[in-house]
């Protein structure tokens, strides 16, 4: 596959750059990889030939955080640069192996780790959830790959149901139905395979019946929000729904948590879709918790390094992750307890927890935990 | 019989090139009513219009159709020949066979027949035109400005010197605007306030001007040469006459704490009744409402009254509005600076030591806070500071445009920064816009003295281990930088008024759309607006350093004399009328009318058009259910026979 140097300026906007370095000032892994978004750019706009510009590891160091873009005084298109730039690469079959793996085991078996479809509602098998399509529902909790599969994250699912029923919310899921959102794939440069999961998915959900979606990953929230390009149907984020809940009076908190807490914002939640209020609405609501805020929050939240693909491949970076920046800064605040609202968040930083020997001095927990905990 | 000569003019190869021309004036020549068909190199030439002057004289012509380029170019020049030779100038018309033919066809053939077509129109609608007389309407000789910063000060300073009575009104207590603030300025580092104090001076000492301060033009009437202004003046609760500024109401006043100060852009505090500024002028003390224990809650104890041993205290003092005429209005109301709380990526307003360029004139400023040091919060001075471009300008995000000033002024008070406090001056930029006279050589001076630039926007400020990292890229030397530093001044961006929307409203001018408002034409007219007799000048009109402001207003003025001292000036007559006979009073008109130039006489049941107001828009005519309102110049009959023209 070739790409016409003139209309992949054009699509993502490289002419427009002035060269400013906002990008690569703004990046979360600009001091961890060689990966430099401005030059880039302009390599790409000046190239008359992309065989050897794109053959680069640190292309897929990028976490697809979208500061970048959201930053950019000119307009630049930077994300989708390189979401177009890895498209290009996985035409050619020329991405790391691991990455590889990961798109052909979502296409096998409709999640990126390859775990056997059959067993995707296992994590739900004593808690009396409705399926979709077997009954009645109108709103539709979608669970997620990560929040189905992986042992640490499947707590989450399990506290978030326990949470909706207690509200007295009716709600079903997907079950052996559900398959990969697609917003990784997405990023990870597979367009053809993210399209066939949007359509594959809007049609599902369509025959469903249901009328609204909830999602458990930030993610899934940016994919069907965003992305879908059929969907029509109103998606929100589990926060948000908490929120309104607890608003409502339909969930009452009354379990004393007595913790000094602080929030990591996702950046697929926080500073690409602005859910920054409901999350912290809800800590704050916990009787008990100390919330205290970081010194990098909101829309300067700094990345866990998890989202763009990053679970399947390090793009060769190197020194310390920031996942292991957030815990200092969250221990150096007196938190005991690290929340947030997103599974990648939560595998990255509790690794971190681990790496950096803080296993005694802070926990990091999802906010269904917590609420789960003080209901 | 009419006798119609056409001109066709060659343009050199514009017109030329694009149709044959030959086949033109062979058409022309044959249609009803034409005397004489030519053609011509360049028609508006002297020789050009000689020619058509020479027919006028010779063969009797009375209606003339140049076709040639935009009436917009040369309609008036056209219109001139025929005055010359005694023809009414409104017989003429233009068939434009460059922009809308020549220019914008490739095919010669089909193009030719086009311009064929354009003609044929010109010289069906030429005989049905007639002959208008412009309207004389008298220019009162004074003016309004609004606003009293350095571009109204020298507005209306070079008005009233010329004898023109001026009215200056101006919003906040004291005159000198922006500039005010300043400490030095840019590329001289003369001090702002010894340079315009003279003129604040003499603004308050000038017979000829009429100084309103704490006031605001709430209604305006009228059309050029006689606008009738209303003027609001809000109480001050101060008695002017009585008031001598010596402060001791605001020593006394029980607010002690006080409440954030506009002037010092809110690093220091004011209290409820406050003097601006030592050298304000008016140097008169000033009650906020807002914040004034005793107007809001109604328990004071009324220290400042009992300390004023003038007895200027007033707090019986009421809103007071005035009514002005006046012949021209010069808008001069400065501008906002870019708020960086819209850039939540920078911090301010949540960490301490991050500045605007406006609170760190205010620092800077002997007159200020801190007396002219440089300090963080805790009162040390900062070993290193770091100045951020662009922030709010250049920016999708933000605004588009480029501020053009805030360049000069980062490295100006880098400059001061360094002179000050000898600290390590970082600069963060895209660009250096070193634009005017003087300029080049100051950012020189400025790198001579040790000052760092680096060439990367600043992407984020972020706090870690007590000090403010400014995350960037040195895009020239293709590193990404964090560097901690103890202060950051945000080169804010200047931006339109906050309400510069009802502003344009009660003026009836329009706005760009980068906020400020709009010029009659970008390069040839930049002080004039839509409105006749309404003038720009200073930052109100886009964002300029102060000789581009001085020049601006200056340029303001002078249009204002040339009106003033013409005492009277033509207006177009191609306004519409109404039949008296015919008009049943509907009033839809009066309805539809965007000029308001329709008035209603309650005693004849009809309505009348004012012609000074009327812009010719013809909406009345459309809209008359009976045909008594009429377009001159685009009657019905004129309109459709263009049409008739183009078809057949």
């Amino acid at each position: 596959m070739k790409i016409d140097p003139k209309t992949f300026a054009k699509d993502y906007q490289l002419n427009i750059c002035i060269q400013c370095g906002t990008c690569t000032g703004g990046c979360p892994v600009k001091f961890r990889s060689p990966l430099n978004m401005r030059r880039l750019v302009r390599e790409a706009h000046l190239a008359s030939d992309y065989a050897s510009l794109f053959k680069r590891p640190e292309l897929w160091a990028c976490t697809t955080c979208s500061t970048c873009s959201l930053r950019c005084p000119a307009g630049v298109k930077n994300v989708e640069f390189i979401m177009g730039v890895r498209n290009y690469l996985a035409n050619k079959g020329e991405v790391p192996s691991t990455i590889r793996d990961a798109l052909e085991n979502t296409f096998l078996q409709g999640n990126p780790w390859g775990r056997f479809r059959d067993r995707r509602v296992d994590w739900a098998k004593d808690l009396e959830v409705k399926i979709v399509g077997e009954a009645a529902t109108e709103t539709l909790l979608y669970v997620g790959c990560a929040p189905s599969y992986d042992p640490r994250v499947q707590s989450v699912s399990v506290a978030l149901v326990k949470i909706l029923q207690k509200a007295g919310l009716d709600f079903g899921i997907l079950g052996k139905k559900e398959s990969c959102c697609g917003n990784e794939i997405r990023r990870m440069g597979e367009q053809a395979l993210f399209k066939k999961l949007a359509k594959d998915n809007t049609n599902l959900f369509k025959k469903s019946g249901i009328k609204k979606i909830i999602t458990i990953s930030p993610h899934c929230f940016n994919a069907f929000k965003n992305e879908y390009p059929d969907l029509n149907l109103p998606v929100q984020h589990y926060t948000q729904v908490l929120a309104d809940l607890i608003e409502a009076r339909k969930l009452k908190l009354s379990h004393d948590l007595d913790l000094r807490t602080t929030y990591q914002d996702p950046c697929f939640l926080g500073k690409q879709n602005l859910v920054f209020d409901e999350p912290r609405k809800i800590l704050t609501s916990i009787p008990g918790l100390q919330f205290a805020e970081m010194e990098r929050s909101k829309q300067r939240s700094l990345c866990c390094e998890g989202g763009g693909g990053r679970m399947w491949a390090e793009g060769e970076t190197k020194g310390t992750r920031n996942g292991e920046i957030r815990i200092k800064e969250a221990v150096a605040l007196g938190a005991k307890v690290l929340a947030t609202s997103c599974p990648f968040c939560l595998l990255t930083l509790e690794d971190a927890v681990k790496i950096s020997g803080s296993a005694g001095q802070i926990m990091v927990k999802d906010i269904t935990e917590l609420v789960a905990e003080a209901l | 019989m009419k006798k119609i000569g056409v001109y066709i003019c060659h343009c050199g190869t514009n017109i030329a090139a694009g149709v044959d021309i030959d086949e033109l004036v062979h058409l022309s020549g044959k249609l009803p009513g034409v005397k004489i068909a030519r053609d011509y190199r360049y028609l508006c030439s002297d020789p050009g219009q000689d020619l058509i002057k020479n027919d006028i004289r010779e063969l009797g012509l009375d209606r003339v159709v140049v076709a040639a380029c935009s009436p917009r170019m040369h309609e008036m020049t056209f219109r001139s020949v025929l005055s010359a030779e005694g023809v009414n100038p409104y017989y003429l018309n233009i068939a434009n066979i460059r922009e809308q033919c020549s220019w914008v066809h490739k095919e010669r053939e089909k193009a030719t027949e086009k311009a064929k077509q354009i003609i044929r129109a010109a010289v069906a609608r030429v005989l049905r035109q007639e002959g208008l007389t412009a309207r004389k309407v008298g220019i009162k000789p004074s003016a309004l400005v609004v606003g009293g910063g350095i571009a109204g000060i020298q507005a209306a300073l070079t008005l009233s010197n010329e004898g023109v009575k001026v009215s200056l009104v101006e919003r906040s207590p004291y005159i000198g605007g922006h500039m005010a603030q300043l400490d030095k300025t840019f590329p001289t580092l003369d001090c702002a306030s010894c340079i315009f104090t003279p003129k604040t001076v003499e603004v308050a000492r000038n017979k000829n001007i009429e100084l309103f301060v704490c006031s605001e033009v709430t209604d305006v009437n009228g059309y050029v040469g006689n606008f009738s202004v209303t003027v609001k003046k809000r109480p001050t609760f101060v008695n002017t006459a009585r008031c001598t500024g010596c402060g001791d109401c605001v020593e006394a006043c029980v607010l002690k704490k006080g409440v954030p100060s506009e002037f010092e852009e809110s690093i220091a505090h004011r209290r409820a009744i406050y003097i601006p500024f030592p050298q304000a002028v008016p140097l008169k003390a000033v009650v906020d409402k807002e914040s004034c224990l005793l107007l809001r809650k109604g328990k004071c104890k009324k220290a400042c009254v009992e300390a004023c041993k003038a007895g200027a205290i007033d707090f019986e003092q009421k809103e007071e509005v005035v009514e002005r005429e006046v012949g021209s209005i010069v808008i001069a109301t400065g501008y906002d600076l870019f708020d960086p709380r819209l850039l939540p990526q920078y911090g301010y307003g949540v960490y301490e030591n991050i500045f605007t360029n406006l609170q760190f004139e205010r620092m800077a400023s002997p007159s200020g806070p801190t007396r002219g040091e440089i300090l963080l919060k805790d009162g040390t001075v900062p070993n290193r500071i770091a100045f951020l471009h662009c922030i709010g300008s250049r920016d999708e995000n933000a605004k588009s445009y480029c501020s053009r000033v805030c360049c000069m002024a980062s490295m100006k008070q880098a400059h001061l920064a360094k002179e000050k406090t000898g600290a390590e001056i970082y600069e963060f930029y895209i660009d250096i816009n070193a634009f005017g006279k003087g300029y080049q050589e100051f950012y020189k001076r400025v790198r001579e003295e040790g000052v760092y630039f680096i060439r990367g926007k600043g992407s984020e400020i972020y706090k870690k281990d007590g000090r403010l990292i400014v995350e960037a890229e040195d895009t020239l030397l293709g590193t990404p930088v964090e560097i901690p530093v103890d202060l950051v001044v945000l080169g804010a961006g200047l931006t339109s008024r906050h309400d510069a929307e009802s502003v344009a409203r009660i003026f009836g001018i329009s706005r760009s759309v980068d906020g400020f408002f709009m010029e009659s034409h970008p390069k040839l007219r930049p002080v004039a607006t839509n409105v006749d007799g309404i003038f720009l000048a200073g930052c109100c009109q886009g964002p300029k350093d102060i000789p581009d402001t001085v020049a601006q207003a200056s340029a303001a003025a002078a249009e204002v004399m040339s009106l003033a001292s013409r005492g009277q000036i033509e207006v177009e007559p191609i306004t519409a009328s109404i039949d008296p006979q015919t008009c049943a009073g509907c009033k839809l008109c009066i309805e539809i009318c965007p000029s308001s130039a329709i008035d209603f006489l309650e005693a004849k049941g009809i309505s009348v058009v004012n012609e000074a107001l009327c812009k010719g828009c013809g909406a009345c005519a459309a809209i008359c259910p009976s045909k008594a309102a009429k377009q001159n110049h685009f009657t019905q009959d004129q309109v459709l026979s263009e049409v008739e023209g183009l078809v057949t």
